[in-house]
């Protein structure tokens, strides 16, 4: 039953820079609108026009963030009611926007990171027919993102959530005339509506409950205890089905690499950057819902253990360059599920490794789309080699980000990353000790495959030649490629700190969250876990090392037959396409095959047996009609004598 | 005189008309015979006005004749025209009108 919850806290109305929020949004809507509908003619600036929209929404970005920081500690919410959106007798939702900390942090991730990939994509794709179109597709996504993470209640983040899901649709099937392309964009939109399911079903349920889907009244119920625990466990499950579907973890990993079909600036910042992280935001934005039911985020934290291990060993399989990263992605996205699903201790530490990890993987994907550039399209890594010299700007802000993933202090990572373990070790218990030795072991093998990646990519011996058939002449992007690099890598070296030392981020959201950051009981001291984990990492890269620096390295991978079973297994995703296949899809389609067969044979079968019923028995009726005109006069006569006999017989009967 | 009798009489030449329209195949005769069985169905309706003693009756018979008699013309126009085009008078050979 709704009831009414009494204790709405309510946030500040928006005035001053505030009332501006909205145009966070409309800015790089208008820049998607002018691009689609303004056709061919916009061709020739239509890049140009995207990335001021994306800019000036940074800029705006820029000085709401200030704004907030201006206003007192606790008073950093502001909201601004746009317009009453469903209006039913019992059932009001008013779209509005919320402009608090954790909104704060996301749109200047997005815009900020968003803007520095429009500056790179007017190189990545100077020549590509159809750039005007990628650019509108990116403000679109831009803004579809930024309304997920300033919408005030859950329906509009829906709103934002299915836009950014169609966002990522259209630009993985940029290039629609692969197949693989085409198939890919499917897949995604097919495992993302798994998700959506879940968070559509979670929102019902919300409402249903609390009788509202706003924020500050879901939230709050939670919070002051008035959902039965069955109720908020079932909310949050259903919730994390949609974060799982939305941020490729397990089971739902399957469609993040093959999304790396889209072009190289998309995956940076759609399937690296922003987009995949948004179940992580919605886990955190939710985080009265998980703090107060211990059975989901025993979930999240198992789902974000598995998908490190599952992201970590896969990664160390595959050769295609973009592949490894997207896995990297999925393990790094483990490491955030992890944090938050460990409660108010790891909210803040999940969001910090998101931002984080926004940085470095954006600056290695861009890293890696200015070799796939250099090496005419070419993916695998076994035919690279010995690039550094010929590009030593990417080399340069490459390996930053390299170390910043692989934990090399005091680079991002290794703040991030760090606590988190730290974290996972200090939930006690041993669940604590599973989960930091995952972890831990996660971190290891982060070392060991991205090491390998950059091993292969940038040093060893060339394994292209210059000449011949397939010459590459590999050169260094232009300088609109190479800034945005930079700056990323700038961010991959300084972010972490910037956010961990002294708790900066951790005080900055603490009204979101709740303060629980204090320091509590450690199971280990933070020296040792930072020992350890910095000694699991040496440990990997020493093992990539030996294997791919020392030793030669063949330009064409082993067959299957020739490496071991869990090597196997990680080239075939560790089954989980297989699995879906059997499980869901071959089932899926012989359902449709018996249906269409039902359809056929049962409801069409009667239909079209009704009418060629109906169509002999005429065809027999007609018959009758003769031509000789002594026969009808006999049915007449017939028939008159008949209602003759029938008047009579009614009349005195 | 019982007035049964010209309803007796009625019916016999009722009777013959339909059978002549039935069994008969010249159109002319055929023709003849709807004559026969209207002007049997006419004497009916004289013979109920004067057993009734109202005049409706007779009103009714000359609205027959009326009509009859145009009936008559368009009816022998009709077999006339047919007799030009296909030489024959008989209806059985007018059947090109069916499935």
């Amino acid at each position: 039953m709704p009831h009414e919850v009494g204790h709405e806290v309510g946030y500040a109305a928006a005035s001053g820079v505030f009332s501006a929020t909205w145009l966070l949004l409309v800015l790089p809507l208008a820049g998607a609108l002018i691009l689609l509908l303004g056709g061919r003619r916009t061709d020739r600036w239509g890049h140009l026009l995207g990335t001021a929209a994306s800019a000036a929404s940074f800029v705006v970005g820029l000085v709401l963030f200030f704004g907030l920081r201006g206003r007192a500690a606790d008073d950093r919410q502001v909201a601004q009611h746009l317009f009453s959106w469903i209006s039913v007798n019992g059932f009001q939702v008013d779209a509005g926007l919320l402009f608090d900390q954790l909104s704060a942090v996301f749109v200047l991730l997005i815009t900020g990171v968003g803007t520095l990939i429009h500056i790179y994509s007017i190189g990545y794709m100077a020549h590509d027919p159809g750039r005007r179109r990628f650019f509108a597709y990116m403000n679109l996504f831009l803004a579809s993102m930024l309304l997920l993470v300033l919408g005030d209640n859950f329906l509009v983040l829906y709103a934002g959530w299915e836009l950014v899901g169609l966002s990522s649709f259209l630009l993985i099937k940029f290039w629609e005339y692969k197949p693989a392309a085409a198939t890919a964009a499917n897949k995604a939109f097919y495992m993302n509506r798994v998700g959506d399911v879940g968070l559509a079903l979670a929102i019902m349920l919300m409402f249903a409950t609390v009788g509202s889907t706003n924020y500050d009244s879901v939230l709050g119920a939670a919070a002051a205890d008035v959902i039965g625990y069955g109720t908020l466990t079932a909310i949050a499950l259903l919730l994390l089905l949609g974060a799982c579907g939305k941020s490729g973890q397990f089971p739902l990993q399957a469609w993040l690499p093959d999304a790396m079909e889209g072009p190289t600036p998309i995956s940076a910042l759609i399937h690296a950057a922003t987009m995949v992280t948004a179940g992580v935001y919605l886990i955190a934005r939710a985080s009265p819902i998980f703090t107060e039911t211990q059975a989901a985020r025993t979930v999240v934290v198992i789902i974000g253990a598995v998908t490190i291990i599952i992201g970590c060993v896969i990664g160390c399989a595959y050769d295609d360059i973009k592949k490894v990263l997207a896995y990297s992605t999925v393990s790094q996205i483990g490491y955030m599920f992890l944090a938050v699903g460990l409660g108010p201790a790891g909210y803040a530490l999940g969001i910090a490794h998101l931002l984080a990890h926004g940085f470095f993987k954006a600056g290695l994907f861009l890293g890696s789309g200015s070799v796939i550039h250099a090496m005419d399209d070419e993916q695998d890594m076994r035919k690279y080699g010995g690039l550094w010299r010929l590009m030593p700007v990417t080399w340069a802000t490459f390996g930053l980000g390299y170390l910043a993933i692989i934990g090399l202090p005091p680079l991002s990572g290794f703040f991030t990353k760090d606590k988190i373990i730290e974290a996972a070790f200090d939930k006690g218990g041993t669940s604590g000790y599973l989960l930091g030795l995952t972890a831990l072991l996660g971190a290891g093998i982060t070392a060991f495959y991205m090491t390998r990646l950059f091993l292969l990519t940038f040093h060893g011996e060339r394994r292209w030649s210059s000449s011949g058939e397939h010459a590459k002449h590999p050169h260094e992007s232009p300088r609109v490629m190479t800034g945005p690099m930079a700056l990323l890598a700038v961010g991959s070296v300084f972010a972490g700190g910037l956010f961990i030392v002294g708790g900066t981020l951790q005080d900055w959201l603490a009204p979101v969250f709740g303060e629980g950051h204090e320091e509590g009981a450690h199971t280990l001291s933070p020296a040792v876990v930072t020992a350890l984990t910095l000694l699991v990492a040496a440990g990997g890269f020493a093992g990539a090392y030996l294997r791919y620096q020392l030793r030669p390295v063949e330009a064409v991978g082993r067959p299957d037959s020739e490496v071991g079973l869990v090597t196997v297994a990680a080239r075939h995703d560790l089954y989980a396409n297989t699995f879906n296949e059997t499980v869901f899809m071959r089932p899926g389609q012989y359902l449709t095959r018996f249906l269409v067969w039902l359809d056929t044979v049962g409801v069409d079968g009667l239909v079209r047996g009704t009418a060629a019923g109906i169509g002999g028995l005429s065809g027999r009726l007609r018959r009758t009609q003769t031509g000789f005109v002594r026969s009808y006069a006999l049915s007449m006569l017939g028939g008159a004598v008949l209602v003759v006999m029938t008047a009579l017989l009614v009349r005195t009967g | 005189m019982n007035p049964a009798n010209y309803l007796i009489l009625a019916a016999l030449l009722f009777t013959i008309g339909a059978v002549g329209v039935l069994l008969r195949r010249n159109a002319i005769v055929v023709f003849m015979c709807v004559e026969l069985m209207l002007n049997a169905a006419n004497l009916t309706l004289v013979t109920f006005s004067r057993i009734n003693g109202t005049l409706d009756g007779q009103i009714m018979a000359f609205f027959v004749m009326v009509v009859a008699a145009a009936e008559v013309v368009i009816g022998l126009a009709i077999i006339l025209t047919i007799f030009r085009t296909r030489r024959s008078a008989s209806v059985d050979d007018v059947n090109l009108l069916k499935y």
